[in-house]
């Protein structure tokens, strides 16, 4: 009898929680590692086409992002609602682009340079004059990896 | 006299919670989700007076015009022909005179085969065209070369292209490479 009674005599038992500590700090790290901030403050709104054929862009660090379409409606009354380009925070026109690719590039490791991706997100809406624009200046930049910006399209609706 | 004193411990109970409070700020924060798109290389840039010299039966012209409508070697098409037509003319199974011509070339697993190397899909938009349209243009053309990329590879190796490895599938593209020129916009009146 008295082998029992000694652990019913401590009442509940608390759990040894100094284990915790480390569990949670390990789950944090793995988000810490694995968070991407939003890189930028969206000056643009852009809707983005839906699409199949999708590749994923592997690398964050290799890719740079151009934003294209009609401001968004806090910037509407000062920039009006004609199709804008966006880069990093500003607006710009086409004529900058090629500056901004020459910037990025230069930030880049040098062996990583051929493999940089420009990711082209654009509003659905818009009209292909402006794209073809960005276009030549990507390629006169010599940015040539390009991505347009898709999400997945769910069900097949042709046909 | 003092032996029996003890080093004082710093509480520590609410390292659990600091560290949650962390936690629950980084699970609210993360976008686990990867960028996607449609991936393509541009041309390097070239003078505009030298017209590069491609034979017409090389050629598929694809035009969305600036009402959004698709036109494919002149005549009027829905976007659903377009990919076995963009098939076909990739393909050119039966050696017709009149689609791509077929060349021979030495590839890795394959051996010496006929290939249409030189064949251009030419994606021609107006300034008018709206963009989802081109995207949805442009994805049928992709879809046209996934399609008989993973055809061949179950055809060759038993297994679809996801599955093949690195070298294999590179075998696969140069069987079938991507080429989709997007020409400079024209304006058509």
């Amino acid at each position: 009898m008295s082998k029992f009674k000694k652990s019913s005599k401590s009442g509940s038992q608390e759990l040894n929680a100094s284990s915790m500590s480390d569990i949670i700090f390990m789950l944090l790290f793995f988000f810490m590692t694995v968070t991407s901030m939003k890189e930028v403050d969206f000056k643009v709104k852009f809707d983005l086409p839906q699409a199949t054929e999708l590749t994923k862009l592997e690398k964050k660090s290799l890719v740079t992002y151009i934003y294209i379409g009609p401001p968004t409606a806090r910037n509407r009354a000062r920039m009006g609602s004609e199709t804008r380009i966006q880069l990093n925070d500003k607006y710009a026109e086409i004529a900058d682009i090629q500056d901004y690719i020459a910037q990025e590039k230069g930030s880049m490791k040098e062996e990583d340079q051929p493999y940089m991706t420009v990711s082209l997100k654009i509003d659905k809406d818009t009209k292909m004059g402006i794209v073809n624009d960005v276009k030549q200046a990507l390629r006169k930049a010599y940015a040539l990896k390009i991505s347009y910006a898709a999400s997945k399209r769910q069900n097949e609706q042709l046909r | 006299m003092s032996n029996n004193r003890k080093v004082p411990q710093p509480n520590t109970s609410s390292t659990a919670d600091i560290a949650f409070l962390l936690l629950i700020f980084f699970l609210i924060t993360t976008t686990m989700a990867t960028d996607t798109g449609l991936s393509l290389r541009l041309p390097p840039p070239v003078d505009s007076d030298v017209e590069q010299k491609v034979e017409e039966r090389n050629t598929l012209v694809v035009l969305v015009s600036q009402d959004n409508k698709l036109m494919c070697e002149k005549k009027e098409i829905e976007l659903w022909e377009l990919k076995d037509i963009a098939k076909e003319f990739i393909e050119n199974p039966n050696n017709d005179p009149k689609l791509p011509k077929k060349v021979l070339v030495n590839i890795d697993f394959f051996g010496e085969v006929e290939v249409t190397k030189p064949h251009v899909i030419s994606l021609q938009n107006d300034r008018g065209t709206n963009y989802s349209k081109f995207i949805e243009v442009q994805n049928e053309l992709i879809a046209a070369y996934n399609e008989l990329r993973n055809e061949l590879s179950l055809k060759t190796f038993g297994k679809t292209f996801a599955e093949l490895d690195e070298d294999r599938q590179k075998a696969v593209i140069d069987y079938y490479p991507l080429k989709i020129s997007e020409a400079e916009p024209k304006e058509y009146k």
